[in-house]
């Protein structure tokens, strides 16, 4: 194609568009993980000298991320609830796929828009809404049989179910993606071989959709690991990391140890969507 | 036999489904739209009634507030659409197969960092001890800190930002699956950039655009860290009456009509932006 | 073949109905032990369907099948000793050579002393005995149809069959493929059925084939008594080339019938279906191109052969499969084989030529 001067000067004046864009995108996320390395009270200017105390010292008043008790606890639910989300999430996203791609039932395009809505709906409607109708039937089963039922009041169990209820649309949907690419004739030929239904699905399918599962399992950890919207509401006292951190930055003049969380947040994640962009490239497709 | 094994399996599968629907999706949103329809007549009695929704239509604050936000998303969504459509076009188009998954990877990962971090990065910039207003006074463009954050223009872009990856992906996804072959014929027929741009591109991507358009405009309306923490007092943000409703003033009545009304009111939005370009929801969001 | 062997397979009047739609079409037939048969037939005939019943992929609508005597009908496809290799092979990618030829024997529990050993041995039949660790996606095409029959086998099935699985090679390879596959076929002495819409496979390859159009089975043969004997208007047609006339009987002495084409060309034919042919029938007349003989129309033709003056239209070059076009009195295209040698007595477009040929080959059949 003839490169005339102004298709050039189009095309560096687009290339520094988008540069301008990454700087754009990367730049609160380098000034919150590089302020965690400043040695200052405060995360903001001057830079007073590189230090790794916001991650390890263990004395006020400059106490580190890994000491800091309420941090770590908050990493720790945030972690457990993850688990348990992705977990949960990957299971019905798994049987989802199954039932849009191989079944036939009526009115399936119409369940399928409902698999998507709640992914559309606001996470803070989907928080309280969960929470009102949890506290009724705790609030009714109190009231009738005098049975207090813990997990129905605010806590991990609710936060679970409340990240589950979007996060399953998610893996639904990577999940389906891969099931649609199965060629179907390898399922008829292990049966012609001699495989039972399990077998086949235990040697054959599921094999083939193991790197879309992981993907789908990194990914539910990481939205659920970040989540605040819907989680807000459903919080007891044993509150994840992010719920933590917003108490923190309420009060005036933190110090740089929400930033050291910060940048183990950003590398953390940036790791986990690494390894699931390169679990699904490498999947055999044939 | 075989097709009675077949039944039972279509059953189980649709077991998770239909309990994780109703259960957590189905019967919460009716419970809500029940409660919001309780007015407290006298301490612990409850009868039903509109009075939820009469008091917000009468309290200017609340629908001024909701149409506010309502306002400033759609702006967010036109924005993060202008702003990122080209970059998705890049990505998707012009960038080297290396590059293009180098830099597809560049955008996924501050999707999975929380807004909390990010709206905290943006604070440290733009607050009046950050580094933008230090870096203006050091060299000498001004006199005073200035204080970026708490105005409305803040706000926007601030969602922008926490937005705009959610219209840059499907577009990549729908821009991919374009041939290329039809951007050039487009070109040998006599097409100008524009024209192409028009004519072709933006048609075959209209189910991306509308999807992502959607998914930006839902993502800033139900927003909640990135207005309060950007806007402060100022910010006015729907998602902030409904937190009040509940948690301040544990007035969960008040706090479902509200939430009901957001949901009601985004619907009304998208359900019009769908028939304005012509799309349904299946052809959009449930595509990608 | 004694009466007392049990043929491999045998399907008595099979039927499969989709809705109103008749696929299969009382089909029976008999495969004896270890020959190669082939159903031979144009898209949408019936013939994958019909293998994917006797694979036990679908039920018949009604009819029976049974293998080495025993009805198959109420047995599960993955219990059948009917081993089947996909048109597009189906080999699982996320397993390496040795996985996917073990697998079927892994299914049923084998151990692995066992596995370690038929793996080899079939491997070693094939022809590929160091492939066993390579991935599935490393093979080239042939290698591939290899794998996958090898996978079939080791499993030492009553019957293999196979779906058009020369289709997605290129010419040579297929023309290679062929005779290997005969090969495989005798090496391993387990019958094989192989489906194709390619007339030149299931000729070259075949000890028997079956002609099906529309479900039905429209001959079963040796591929000698096809081309040469075929008993309905629609194998004639289909297999091997020929040139067509129709017209009416106008008089039948001594097994010949004297037709006159729509034509007015008056042929001398035999009859060529069971039907009894009388006067006034109307007929499809059919003569292969390598019994038409074209000369230059100076010379004379000899006397009791079915004669045509024509035009050559062009002269169509295939080294040895060369043809000549001859565009007859009624202004129809004739073809007709011819030996190209490159010097000046070849027959040149524009040439007038006299085509004859013998009534022994001219095949009619009652329309």
């Amino acid at each position: 194609m003839a490169q005339s001067r102004s298709n050039k000067a189009f095309l560096l004046g687009y290339r520094l568009y988008i540069l301008a864009f990454f700087v754009f995108l990367a730049a609160p996320l380098v000034a919150a993980g590089s302020f965690a390395f400043n040695d200052s009270l405060f995360p903001s200017l001057p830079w007073q000298g590189f230090t790794l105390d916001w991650f390890f010292n263990d004395t006020e008043p400059k106490l580190g991320m890994f000491h800091d008790r309420r941090l770590l606890r908050g990493l720790y639910y945030s972690a457990i609830i993850g688990v348990m989300v992705s977990a949960l999430s990957v299971f019905v996203g798994t049987t989802n796929a199954f039932l849009f791609v191989r079944g036939n039932f009526p009115a399936k395009n119409f369940f399928y828009i409902i698999m998507i809505l709640p992914l559309v709906i606001p996470g803070v409607i989907l928080g309280i809404s969960i929470l009102v109708m949890a506290s009724n039937i705790a609030n009714g089963i109190e009231d009738r049989f005098n049975y207090e039922i813990d997990f129905l009041r605010p806590g991990i169990v609710l936060v679970v179910l409340g990240q589950f209820s979007f996060v399953t649309t998610i893996t639904s949907l990577v999940i389906t993606a891969r099931l649609k690419k199965f060629d179907y004739t390898m399922e008829e030929a292990a049966l012609n071989l001699g495989a039972s239904r399990i077998q086949v699905l235990r040697t054959v399918t599921l094999p083939f959709l193991r790197p879309a599962m992981i993907a789908a399992g990194i990914v539910a950890f990481l939205v659920s690991f970040e989540n605040f919207n819907t989680t807000l509401f459903l919080v007891g006292s044993e509150s994840p990391l992010t719920i933590t951190m917003f108490d923190r930055m309420a009060k005036v003049g933190s110090t740089p140890v929400l930033n050291a969380v910060s940048f183990f947040l950003i590398v953390g994640s940036g790791l986990l969507a690494l390894i699931s962009v390169v679990v699904q490239r490498n999947a055999p497709s044939d | 036999m075989q097709s009675d094994i077949k039944r039972l399996s279509l059953i189980l599968l649709f077991a998770p489904f239909a309990l994780w629907i109703f259960l957590l999706i189905a019967l919460p949103h009716i419970g809500m739209v029940i409660l919001s329809l309780r007015e407290k007549v006298a301490p612990r009695v409850y009868e039903f009634g509109f009075g939820n929704y009469i008091d917000f239509i009468q309290e200017p604050i609340y629908w001024n507030t909701l149409l506010r936000t309502g306002s400033m998303s759609i702006l967010v969504t036109f924005l993060a659409l202008l702003i990122g459509f080209p970059i998705a076009y890049y990505i998707a188009k012009i960038a080297g197969n290396r590059s293009k998954g180098a830099l597809f990877l560049l955008c996924l990962i501050p999707l999975w960092v929380s807004d909390l971090i990010r709206a905290f990065g943006w604070i440290l910039l733009l607050r009046e001890t950050g580094v933008a207003s230090s870096f203006l006074l050091w060299t000498g463009a001004i006199n005073e800190p200035i204080e970026f954050l708490y105005n409305d223009v803040t706000v926007v872009v601030g969602l922008v930002y926490t937005v705009i990856l959610f219209m840059i992906v499907p577009l990549v996804s729908t821009l991919d699956g374009m041939d290329d072959a039809m951007v050039e014929a487009g070109y040998n027929l006599g097409g100008s950039g524009f024209t192409v741009l028009r004519r072709i591109i933006i048609p075959y991507a209209m189910p991306g655009i509308v999807s992502g358009c959607i998914v930006v405009f839902m993502l800033t309306a139900g927003s909640y860290l990135t207005p309060i923490l950007l806007g402060g007092k100022n910010s006015s943000w729907f998602t902030e009456q409904i937190y009040d409703q509940f948690i301040t003033r544990f007035n969960w009545e008040s706090g479902a009509a509200f939430g009901f009304l957001l949901l009601a009111f985004t619907s009304l939005v998208v359900w019009l932006g769908l028939k304005l370009t012509g799309q349904t929801l299946a052809n959009t969001v449930a595509k990608s | 073949m004694t009466v007392t062997d049990t043929p491999d397979l045998e399907c008595t009047a099979v039927c499969k109905d989709f809705g109103q739609v008749r696929a299969v079409d009382n089909v029976s037939f008999q495969i004896p032990k270890g020959s190669f048969f082939s159903i031979l037939g144009p898209s949408g005939c019936g013939k994958t369907t019909l293998m994917r019943m006797i694979a036990g992929f679908e039920d018949p609508s009604s009819g029976d099948i049974e293998i080495k005597g025993k009805s198959v009908l109420n047995t599960p496809p993955n219990k059948r000793n009917v081993k089947m290799v996909f048109q597009h092979l189906a080999l699982f990618p996320m397993m390496n050579v040795y996985e996917n030829i073990a697998y079927g024997l892994r299914c049923v529990g084998t151990d692995k002393a066992t596995i370690d050993q038929k793996v080899k041995d079939v491997l070693e039949r094939i022809a590929l005995p160091d492939v066993g660790n390579r991935e599935v996606h490393q093979l080239s095409g042939g290698q591939k149809q290899r794998i996958a029959i090898a996978r079939c086998m080791v499993l030492d099935p009553d019957v293999l069959l196979l779906d058009e699985p020369l289709g997605a090679l290129d010419l040579k390879l297929r023309e290679a493929m062929k005779i290997e596959l005969k090969l495989l076929q005798h090496q391993f002495n387990t019958t094989f059925i192989y489906i194709t819409h390619d007339q030149s496979e299931a000729l070259v390859m075949s000890d028997h084939v079956a002609i099906m159009n529309e479900g039905r089975f429209e001959q079963i043969g040796r591929p000698e008594e096809l081309y040469h004997a075929p008993k309905t208007a629609f194998v004639a047609g289909f297999v091997g080339d020929s040139n067509r006339w129709s017209g009416k009987v106008s008089a039948v002495e001594g097994g010949k019938a004297k037709v006159t084409t729509d034509a007015g060309l008056q042929m001398l034919c035999q009859k060529r279906d069971g039907s009894d042919l009388s006067a006034g029938q109307s007929v499809n007349i059919y003569v292969r191109p390598e019994f038409i003989a074209a000369k230059r129309a100076d010379t004379g033709a000899a006397g009791d052969l079915n004669a045509i003056r024509g035009k050559v239209d062009s002269v169509l070059f295939n080294g040895a499969n060369s043809r000549v076009l001859v565009r007859g009195p009624s202004g129809e295209l004739i073809e007709a084989d011819v030996v190209v040698t490159g010097s000046d007595s070849d027959l040149r477009a524009g040439d007038d030529v006299a085509l004859s040929w013998s009534d022994q080959q001219t095949m009619c059949f009652a329309t």
